[in-house]
């Protein structure tokens, strides 16, 4: 049943948004609403695992074998913790933005989280394909609506990138279901399918390619930049928070234990494009001058590393991916309340605009601080056990270029900390400039929303053993598809 | 069988209560009562009362497929009846005509959807054409709808002689009209006479509904013709043109399937690019949705390609989502004064709850799951992915649904994120509730088709 609610409050919230009229009010009702959604899906991580509450099933659309079915696993509950958590810290520090008609734009950011939970909580492919587009359409009308200027051709292009992606994804799970014994849309069924090496193939190409623009995965990524850019701000937070991580999810709970032959067949050269992406998008960040195209193209190469990570397919490397998806999660809505709190303080984006904030806002520039460590994964912050896990996955790996891969994450680690050290001294640290010099400290929900979030980097960072054992049980399931597979390679 | 004959009746009663009755209004409440009777009675005969009981030799079969489709088409009538029939008083005086012609397709429609003789398959056809014809050409001093009525006549009149070409070689090989015996015997090689009838066929067919390379008078007539009608001649006759399609080359032709299929593959492919490729380029909402109907007609040939049990359902499935979702853009459309693009701008300010309902028809049209427009298209790429060939025929009719997005799109962009005066309208309480009771059908039948299918089998 907490499965269930989990959707249904947003869900239900959201619609009730609609009708609402006052500004006040309207505020007060979602950040009410995501707290209670945030309460039940934390009363949901301690619940341990198998226990009732967390799966719910009723029948629907029988004649096609499909039902409604929703289980909360150790993955699941990471990522709708991470969700769950989002959605307080975004309102809370967008508090003072002003949105034409904030009804609608509430009332569809709580759809979306609904569309989300769905996605991460489905266990029944149909419903899952479902969620996944249901998550998108609000994405659709919230950017093309309150975005910026160009926002309209650009969410467009997001749109039918993603809208393609997930068509073709559809075809892929039809495939399968035709395969199923018991036509059923089950996880299942579609868990124990057989199908040969070259079906394989065709399946993981048809569904990766959804996941991969998600994610999103070079060379898919073109849309991304430009939509962190247009969107708004609370909506960016959302989409690169919580929503990218959509992919790298579906990778691993609905790809890999699917068509796990198939997926190590093309691990590698999956592996070479997305550490290639990692290593392109981080030299693009560090030529950016615009904030948010600085912190899109780290996002793209922070989601390369987790790919790669994805691909090793060994316990290490499959669980330092499940606890990173969350902190890259908190870190990356971290940098965009940052961004979000400069561009409305200064009306601009430019890092050669800004400088010496740090003498005007030091409770702004000790928070942003924190945050760009964790976003470079330095010991003690929450990325660093993620980070370390995914490197000791990369390395002892299967494949024969593991080192080769390894040499390519380590320097893709290392421009990020170029740029975002750079992009810290360029902004709080030299001398104040005409349009600093008048710069004021952030007010008190603005602290409170970064306080929790470096709370969170601070305590995941020292102990990040309670999400380690939620996703011991999952990847272990996870690698226990290949573990077969593996037995009949030489090891290298 | 109920149903037959009570809408031939009831046409020829519009046709006097012309004369007697002289208020419109009038006129309009006997069609909709006229059209709920209808309905209530093809259900009736779906629940097994049946009223007249006419020995036709078997040349037609009210089976269940035949009446389910029939009470989709009916219900589908009614609701454009409500919706638009207030709309038809602009197009010309002859008020009553307009609806006793409507009844006449729709008799003509219960002919396409029961045949079990190609004779009845062509008077069906005919039924429904020539009305048609007039209806397109009623707005008699419009120089556009005059055009669209006789290419339309010309076009139309070409391709019944298709028709009647492939019929006679048909009987020519096969020395019968039933469909049930065309395919009862068959010699291990099919005689080319009966190759070339039903090619003769296929493509007459294809004509009637639009399929490429056969759909050039499409686009003009729906553009030229009267768009209350366009309505109805772009939805409601398309789904029955379909249904008689499906039928003819499931019972009669079923066996040669493998002389087909390849074929039926090849001219979806056309539908669906042509459709939907140049669907983009239009500047018009009405002939944007004339080359979106090629696009749906694309996808609906998917079923006919594949042929089997699913097809036959997502068929049905799909005639009820396209038709309902088609008709309530088509009635907003008949109330704004601009038809391009542009006339949408800044739609949804002015009127928010029209552009919420015309926004969910669209999303249905795109294939946008929890719509009917979604599980419509899912049946179709599972009947197609059952035949286990061809997977590049389901990723590229994909793709294509993917391109239909762009069009579809546009007009939501146009109502709701571009700033425009719409000039006011004076839009009726009932129109709007009519609308949501659309959209809320639109969304009840993606998310549970079992509602309708079940009538299928019980």
């Amino acid at each position: 049943m907490a499965a269930l609610l989990l959707i249904l409050i947003p869900l239900v919230t959201g619609l009730a948004t609609f009708l609402l009229k006052e500004e006040k009010q309207i505020r007060i009702w979602v950040l009410a609403a995501s707290l209670g959604t945030l309460v039940l899906s934390i009363f949901g991580f301690t619940m341990a695992e198998g226990n009732a509450a967390l799966s719910f099933r009723a029948e629907w659309m029988q004649t096609l074998g499909s039902s409604f079915s929703v289980r909360l696993d150790g993955m699941g509950k990471l990522l709708c913790l991470l969700n769950a958590i989002a959605y307080p810290l975004v309102i809370l520090t967008t508090w003072n933005s002003k949105y034409k008609k904030s009804n609608n734009f509430f009332a569809l950011m709580l759809l979306a989280q609904a569309g989300m939970m769905g996605v991460f909580l489905a266990t029944d492919a149909l419903l899952f394909y479902f969620f996944w587009e249901l998550a998108l359409i609000p994405m659709y009308f919230l950017c093309s609506q309150w975005g910026g200027e160009k926002r309209i051709p650009v969410t467009f292009k997001f749109f039918i990138y993603t809208f393609i992606g997930s068509l073709l994804m559809l075809i892929g799970i039809l495939y399968i279901y035709s395969k199923t014994p018991d036509h059923s849309f089950s996880i299942d069924s579609f868990y124990n399918v057989a199908l040969s090496g070259k079906e394989q193939s065709v399946v993981f190409w048809l569904i990766f390619v959804a996941f991969a623009v998600k994610m999103p995965l070079f060379p898919f990524h073109t849309w991304q930049p430009d939509t962190y850019e247009q969107a708004p701000a609370a909506t960016t937070m959302i989409l690169s928070g919580v929503m990218v991580k959509m992919g790298v999810f579906g990778l691993l709970r609905w790809l890999f234990p699917v068509v796990p032959f198939a997926s190590f067949q093309w691990g590698d050269f999956i592996t070479l494009l997305a550490l290639t992406g990692m290593i392109y998008a981080s030299l693009i960040a560090i030529k950016q001058d615009d904030l948010k195209r600085l912190i899109a193209y780290s996002s793209i190469a922070h989601m390369g590393l987790m790919c790669a990570a994805a691909f090793t397919q060994n316990i290490s490397g499959l669980q330092g991916l499940m606890i990173q998806m969350f902190n890259h999660g908190i870190n990356i809505i971290g940098l965009w309340i940052v961004v979000e709190l400069i561009e409305r303080q200064f009306g601009t984006r430019k890092i050669s605009e800004l400088g010496g904030l740090a003498q005007k806002a030091p409770a702004l520039a000790v928070l942003l601080v924190v945050v760009a460590l964790a976003n470079i994964a330095l010991p003690l912050t929450n990325a660093f056990p993620g980070e370390f896990l995914m490197f000791n996955g990369i390395f002892s790996s299967q494949t024969k270029y593991y080192l080769w891969f390894t040499v390519l994450a380590g320097m893709g680690i290392i421009l990020g900390a170029v740029y975002t050290l750079n992009m810290i001294r360029k902004v709080f640290y030299g001398n104040t400039n005409e349009l600093t010099a008048t710069a004021q400290d952030i007010r008190w929900n603005e602290k409170l929303g970064l306080g929790i979030i470096v709370l969170i980097i601070f305590g995941l960072g020292v102990y990040p053993q309670c999400m380690l054992n939620e996703t011991t049980a999952v990847s272990e399931s996870i690698f226990k598809k290949f573990e077969l597979l593996l037995k009949t390679l030489p090891k290298h | 069988m109920n149903a037959l004959l009570l809408s031939a009746i009831l046409g020829v009663v519009m046709m006097f209560s012309g004369i007697v009755l002289k208020q419109k209004s009038a006129v309009r409440n006997v069609a909709v009562a006229g059209m709920v009777l209808l309905l209530l009675v093809n259900v009736l005969e779906m629940c097994g009362t049946v009223f007249f009981k006419i020995d036709t030799k078997g040349m037609m079969s009210f089976d269940r497929f035949a009446l389910l489709f029939n009470t989709i088409v009916f219900a589908a009538t009614l609701i454009y009846l409500l919706l638009s029939a207030r709309d038809m008083e602009k197009v010309g005086i002859n008020y009553a005509e307009y609806f006793a012609l409507i009844f006449f397709i729709l008799c003509g429609i219960t002919l396409t959807s029961s045949f079990k003789s190609l004779l009845i398959l062509f008077l069906g056809i005919e039924i429904i054409s020539i009305p048609l014809y007039i209806l397109t050409g009623s707005d008699k001093k419009n120089l556009k709808s005059n055009e669209a009525s006789l290419k339309y006549f010309l076009l139309g009149a070409f391709s019944t002689g298709l028709m009647l070409m492939g019929i006679a070689l048909v009987y020519g090989a096969r020395g019968t009209f039933y469909t049930n015996d065309i395919t009862a015997f068959t010699e291990a090689k099919p005689s080319a006479l009966l190759i070339a009838g039903m090619l003769l066929l296929l493509f007459s067919m294809s004509f009637k509904v639009s399929a490429a390379p056969f759909h050039f008078w499409t686009p003009d007539v729906y553009d030229g013709a009267p768009t209350v009608f366009t309505s109805f001649m772009a939805t409601i006759v398309k789904a029955a043109v379909f249904i008689a399609f499906i039928r003819l080359f499931d019972e009669a032709f079923g066996t040669l399937q493998s002389s087909w299929q390849l074929l039926v593959a090849i001219i979806t492919v056309a539908t669906l690019f042509i459709g939907n490729i140049t669907a983009i380029f239009q500047q018009s909402v009405k002939r944007m949705l004339a080359y979106s109907s090629i696009a749906q007609a694309g996808f609906m040939m998917l079923s006919l390609y594949a042929m089997n049990a699913d097809a036959k359902e997502g068929l049905l499935l799909y005639t009820a989502a396209y038709s309902l979702a088609t008709i309530g853009i088509f009635a907003v459309l008949i109330k704004m004064n601009d038809y391009t693009f542009d006339g949408f701008n800044g739609f949804a300010k002015h009127q928010p709850l029209l552009a919420a309902t015309t926004t969910i028809f669209l999303l249905s049209l795109a294939g946008i799951p929890l719509t009917a427009g979604f599980i419509s298209k899912f049946y179709m790429l599972k009947a197609t992915l059952q035949t286990g060939q061809h997977l590049w025929l389901v990723i590229f009719a994909v793709l294509m649904a993917a391109v239909s997005v762009y069009y579809y799109f546009r007009v939501i962009q146009a109502m709701y994120f571009k700033d425009g005066d719409a000039p006011p309208m004076q839009i009726s309480s009932f129109f709007k509730w009519m609308l949501v009771v659309l959209a809320f059908l639109i969304i009840l039948l993606g998310t549970f088709p079992d509602m309708l299918l079940r009538w299928y089998y019980f």
